[in-house]
């Protein structure tokens, strides 16, 4: 059974018809990338499975329960973590406040336990902050735990977002842009790091990515997308070549 | 070329001058200070008064004579027609510096300086969990030796007690919540109101309510309790001006907090009942030095635990990115609402602690005049930090204070203070900073990189 199955999702903005009819199946531990044109609606679909918008039509189910109407904490508690495409940080939060805060729906102490700090609310935080630590190690940027993230480094604060994702313990990782605005040094790490991810944690990934080198090397099946619709679909290869894609990216030659 | 070079040195001489004079200062610890302190005002209460008539004073300086100095800024401002008022205040000033010096400054500085070694050894035999109530108690009773020298210095202390409750309390919804609540003053009526109700029906012999209902030996007793239900019931009404406002972002919550405030004084004027705009009387004056201290460090202790939990840096979440605090499991609507109901608690406790205080209120006393002072100590001590909210209180009532002898002219001179302050330090004096004793300090400080482009 897939892990995540969409079917006929459309959505509408008024007019503007931002989706069509997509549909997608990912299996646990796969590698999926979706790829298209700007404004052929990828973010939309990530905001769509997480909650943030609510689907004019279609069904999306993960793991056996439908996501439509659920609210998008909920959605993430459920096992979807995802980066955005334009940072979305905390401003005035450090590096390490950032994985731990993504921990929040797996707090048990309740509110006596916040207001009094009981011994089970400090025994839960600093479980927490062990987690929190090792999920910065793991993406070598430790050394920045107690750093307010405004004024990190580009590179630095997009691993922070990758730490914070994960730290929603996901069985499936959405990955908007992951190198969006990175030198292609730092592309190649973070292209080690998704692979790392992938197979240390055993996490199904679904990856929109302008890159195609990034996108070529790590996925196993690409779809493209092209106003709200998916054009092509299948290996790398297939869709180097596929001549509908190649349209879509680079417009038909005119013979005049 | 001369000049400028002693210039030069001059000030690398000030510098490690400067800061060599600081390396003493930090070098002690806070306990040694409070000791210090403990030391003057006992000095105070034994020799106190006699020094005071010695420099020319009419009695002991209630508040370190800041009144004097407000005086003599007021003569000042009269020019030349107040000369003689300006000799008059300028003596008394001076006097009041010679007091404090010789009361407060220097045998603070000097049972410090000599109480170290001692007070190392001492606070080394006890665990360090004990410490801050060791502290706790040491200031106390400080606080008490200086307040209960006067009626007028026990007021006020009280009532920078009930400010630091209100600022801090404000600072949960304004500093970490990132909402702009002017409600403070609304839901100091509430919890002033019920908890009033509740003493005069309940403990006191009165003119609408009867005899008393329960044995008035009890009130001492029931007392924290109607304080939490008063703080209760403005959580209350908090929960029907969250549940309409919260569902939108932006200025929404100040202009639905701004009505509350409105609605809250003109439905008291209109109950008849508890007084209307007469206002309500009879109010044990069970609000004691104690009482106002205990409610007071434990609505710092309870917001500072709050703030530094994962619910609390999930509230600063939802202020920086509201999106991203939702993606990452934080259930917003509920944080919201905790952060504002909190927050309603505790203004509903300062204000049934303001009101057995007094033993009067009236609905007028909470009006959108609170709401703004409130808004006004928080901005002036910085959002976001328990530190900021103290200092900005306490800072802020007593430049009341010391400007009392302005009368109308300060309120001339407080907004432009404030607007001083916010050019000069936007953030507030102490806006997204802590300063904490060595004993409260987190293994590892908040860093801040340089700004990478």
């Amino acid at each position: 059974m897939p892990l995540l199955q969409i079917r006929n999702l459309t959505h509408f903005f008024g007019g503007l018809r931002a989706v069509y009819n997509f549909r997608t199946e990912i299996e646990p531990g796969e590698l999926r990338g979706l790829i298209g044109p700007n404004g052929a609606g990828k973010t939309t679909i990530f905001n769509l499975v997480t909650g943030i918008y609510k689907p004019t039509k279609g069904e999306i189910i993960f793991n056996g329960t439908n996501l439509v109407g659920l609210r998008p904490n909920q959605i993430t508690a459920l096992g979807i973590g995802r980066t955005f495409q334009n940072l979305r940080l905390w401003r005035y939060l450090t590096a390490l406040d950032h994985v731990k805060i993504a921990f929040h729906s797996k707090i048990h102490y309740g509110l006596t336990g916040a207001f009094f700090r009981t011994k089970r609310c400090q025994e839960e935080e600093e479980e927490i902050e062990e987690k929190a630590r090792e999920l910065l190690r793991m993406m070598g940027i430790e050394q920045y735990a107690d750093y307010v993230v405004t004024g990190l480094p580009y590179g630095i604060q997009r691993k922070v977002e990758m730490a914070r994702a994960l730290a929603t313990e996901p069985k499936l990782l959405l990955l908007d842009e992951p190198t969006a605005g990175m030198s292609p040094a730092e592309m190649m790490e973070t292209m080690e790091i998704i692979e790392k991810i992938r197979d240390e944690l055993g996490l199904a990934i679904w990856l929109i990515e302008h890159r195609m080198k990034l996108v070529m090397t790590l996925c196993e099946t690409i779809q493209v997308l092209d106003f709200g619709e998916i054009i092509a679909e299948g290996p790398p290869e297939e869709i180097k070549s596929n001549p509908r894609v190649i349209k879509a990216y680079l417009g038909e030659e005119v013979t005049v | 070329m001369k000049s400028v070079f002693s210039k030069v040195r001059n000030t690398a001489l000030e510098s490690t001058l400067g800061r060599r004079l600081w390396g003493s200062v930090a070098a002690i610890p806070l306990m040694s200070w409070l000791i210090g302190a403990l030391g003057a005002f006992i000095l105070e209460n034994l020799v106190g008064y006699s020094l005071a008539l010695l420099v020319g004073l009419p009695g002991i300086p209630a508040i370190f004579g800041l009144s004097h100095l407000g005086a003599l800024i007021g003569a000042l401002l009269k020019g030349v027609s107040g000369y003689a008022e300006v000799i008059s205040s300028l003596m008394l000033f001076l006097g009041t510096l010679v007091y404090d010096l010789v009361i407060y400054i220097i045998p603070t500085y000097i049972l410090a300086r000599l109480s170290v070694p001692l007070v190392e050894k001492f606070l080394s035999l006890i665990p360090a969990r004990f410490y801050t109530l060791l502290h706790l108690a040491v200031f106390y009773g400080a606080l008490h030796l200086w307040s209960y020298q006067d009626d007028y210095r026990l007021l006020v202390v009280r009532f920078i007690g009930i400010a630091i409750m209100l600022t801090v309390s404000l600072n949960l919804v304004n500093g970490y919540m990132g909402e702009f609540s002017c409600a403070h003053g609304g839901f100091m009526a509430v919890g002033a109101y019920v908890s009033s109700v509740i003493m005069v029906w309940g403990f006191v012999q009165d003119d609408v309510f009867g005899p008393p209902v329960l044995p008035p030996a009890l009130a001492p007793i029931a007392f924290p309790i109607v304080l939490i239900i008063g703080g209760l019931a403005s959580s209350l009404t908090a929960l029907a001006v969250a549940i309409p406002s919260f569902r939108t972002r932006g200025d929404y919550l100040a202009i639905i907090t701004l009505a509350f405030t409105f609605i809250v004084k003109s439905a008291i004027e209109n109950m008849e009942v508890i007084g209307g705009p007469r206002g309500f009387m009879n109010q044990p004056k069970l609000a004691g030095l104690p009482w106002v201290f205990i409610w007071t460090v434990l609505c710092l202790v309870v917001i500072y635990n709050y703030v530094n939990s994962t619910y609390g840096k999930a509230t600063c979440a939802v202020r920086d990115n509201e999106t991203a605090a939702e993606v990452m499991t934080v259930d917003t609507r509920r944080i919201k609402v905790i952060a504002f109901l909190t927050s309603a608690f505790w203004a509903g406790v300062a204000g049934g602690l303001f009101a057995h205080v007094v033993g009067y209120i009236n609905p007028a006393t909470f009006g959108i005049m609170k709401s703004a002072e409130v808004l006004a100590m928080l901005y002036l001590g910085g959002l976001n930090s328990i530190t900021g909210s103290i200092v900005g209180a306490v800072l802020f009532q007593l430049l009341s204070e010391i400007l009392r002898p302005l009368k109308l002219v300060k309120w001339v001179v407080i907004p432009i203070l404030l607007i001083t302050v916010m050019i000069f330090r936007p953030m507030g004096l102490m806006g997204f900073r802590e300063i904490r004793p060595q004993f409260l300090r987190p293994k590892k400080e908040v860093k801040y990189a340089p700004a990478s482009d």
